[in-house]
C-alpha cells in the first residue's frame, strides 16, 4: 500500500522541514496496523524532544496523570446545576466554557458548545474524523467513541446506533448528530428524569454519566 | 456570540443562509469530510475565527484566520438511503473558503 498514509502530496512543501526529513513520505508498511505506524512516530517525536531537552520525560508523565485525572464529575456538575438553576442554564447554553468557569471549573479546550436534549429534540455526539472530546472536562473518551464503528455509523444510521446503546428513539422526536470536527467540542444536556423533583444537585450530579453526556443513553435515577 | 459590528465585518454567511459544502482539491490535515462535500445546508452561527488547521499542521503559524460556521444539514439529503424520519439532522462546522451561497 504505498499510498496509503495520511498526507497528500499536492500541497505545499515549502514549509521548512529539517533536510532530510520528509514527514510526507509514505509510511513505512506495518501490515494492516495503520496505528501502529503513528505510535511508532510519536514514540520517537517524545523521545527526540526529551533528548534536545525541549521537554522533560517527568512532564510527559504529569500531563498524562492530568489528562487521566479528569473525570465525568465536572460535566455531571454542570448539568446538575443547569437542572436546578434556570439562570445557569441559560449561560451554559450560550457559553459552555464561561459557565463552567463560573463554578471554578476550566476548560481548556477553545469552546465548550452545550446543546439541549428535549421532549421533541436528542442529540448525540461524535467526532468522525479523529476523536475530539472535552478532555480537560471528562477526560479521555470511551474506547467505542474513538472505534471507527461509531464514528462512521452513528452519522450515517443514528437510530440503529442509539438503539445498540439501549436507547430508541420514537420517530416523532428529531436527533441531531453533532460532528464534532473542527474547533467545537460538545456536551449534551440531557433531560431530567422525572422522579428526582426531590433530589438535591449532589444527588442528581451523581446520576449524570459519561454515556448521557456524549447522548447515546439518558440519565436514569438508580 | 457577541455580535458586534467590528466582528461581522469580513463574514461572508449569517445565520439562516443556505450554503454549499464545496469539494475543494485539498488534502492533507482537512476537517471537511467528505460526507458533507457538496451537499446543502443551513448556517445555524458563526463560531469564531480561528487560525486554519489546514495551516497549522504544516508549521504556517502566521495565519491568515478563518471564519468558522456551524451547518445544519437534513440526513435524508446527506443519505439519499437514510433510515429514518425527514426531521432528523445533522450538524457540523465548516471553515469559510469550504462554503458557497447556495
Amino acid at each position: 500500500m504505498p499510498h496509503d498514509h495520511p498526507h497528500g502530496h499536492d500541497h505545499d512543501h515549502g514549509h521548512g522541514h529539517p533536510e532530510g526529513f520528509d514527514p510526507h513520505a509514505p509510511a513505512p508498511d506495518f501490515g494492516d496496523e495503520r496505528s501502529r505506524w503513528f505510535e511508532v512516530a510519536s514514540d520517537v517525536m517524545r523521545d527526540m524532544l526529551i533528548e534536545q531537552n525541549v521537554i522533560a520525560a517527568r512532564e510527559v508523565r504529569k500531563q498524562i496523570e492530568l489528562m487521566e485525572s479528569k473525570t465525568i464529575q465536572l460535566g455531571g456538575k454542570l448539568v446538575a446545576r443547569a437542572w436546578v438553576d434556570p439562570a445557569f442554564r441559560e449561560i451554559l447554553l450560550k457559553d459552555g466554557k464561561a459557565a463552567a468557569a463560573s463554578l471554578g471549573i476550566p476548560v481548556t479546550e477553545a469552546s465548550l458548545t452545550v446543546v439541549e436534549d428535549t421532549p421533541a429534540v436528542r442529540n448525540v455526539i461524535v467526532c468522525t474524523l479523529c476523536s475530539c472530546y472535552p478532555r480537560s472536562l471528562l477526560g479521555q473518551p470511551p474506547a467505542w467513541y474513538r472505534n471507527k464503528a461509531y464514528r462512521s455509523r452513528v452519522v450515517r444510521e443514528p437510530r440503529k446506533v442509539l438503539a445498540e446503546f439501549g436507547t430508541v428513539v420514537p420517530d416523532d422526536v428529531e436527533v441531531h448528530v453533532h460532528d464534532s470536527n473542527a474547533d467545537l467540542r460538545f456536551i449534551v444536556l440531557p433531560m431530567r428524569p422525572s422522579g428526582t423533583e426531590h433530589m438535591g444537585e449532589a444527588e442528581l450530579a451523581a446520576m449524570v454519566t459519561r454515556d448521557s453526556l456524549i447522548g447515546v443513553a439518558p440519565p436514569r435515577p438508580a | 456570540m457577541s455580535t458586534t459590528p467590528a466582528l461581522h465585518a469580513g463574514r461572508r454567511f449569517s445565520a439562516g443562509d443556505r450554503v454549499r459544502v464545496l469539494d475543494l482539491a485539498k488534502s492533507g490535515h482537512v476537517r471537511t469530510p467528505w460526507y458533507i462535500r457538496e451537499k446543502v445546508g443551513i448556517v445555524t452561527e458563526w463560531t469564531g475565527k480561528v487560525l486554519n488547521p489546514e495551516d497549522l499542521a504544516y508549521g504556517r503559524c502566521g495565519g491568515p484566520a478563518v471564519n468558522g460556521y456551524r451547518v445544519v444539514f437534513d440526513q435524508r439529503h446527506i443519505w439519499p438511503d437514510y433510515q429514518g424520519p425527514e426531521h432528523d439532522k445533522l450538524h457540523i462546522e465548516v471553515y469559510e473558503h469550504w462554503l458557497e451561497k447556495a
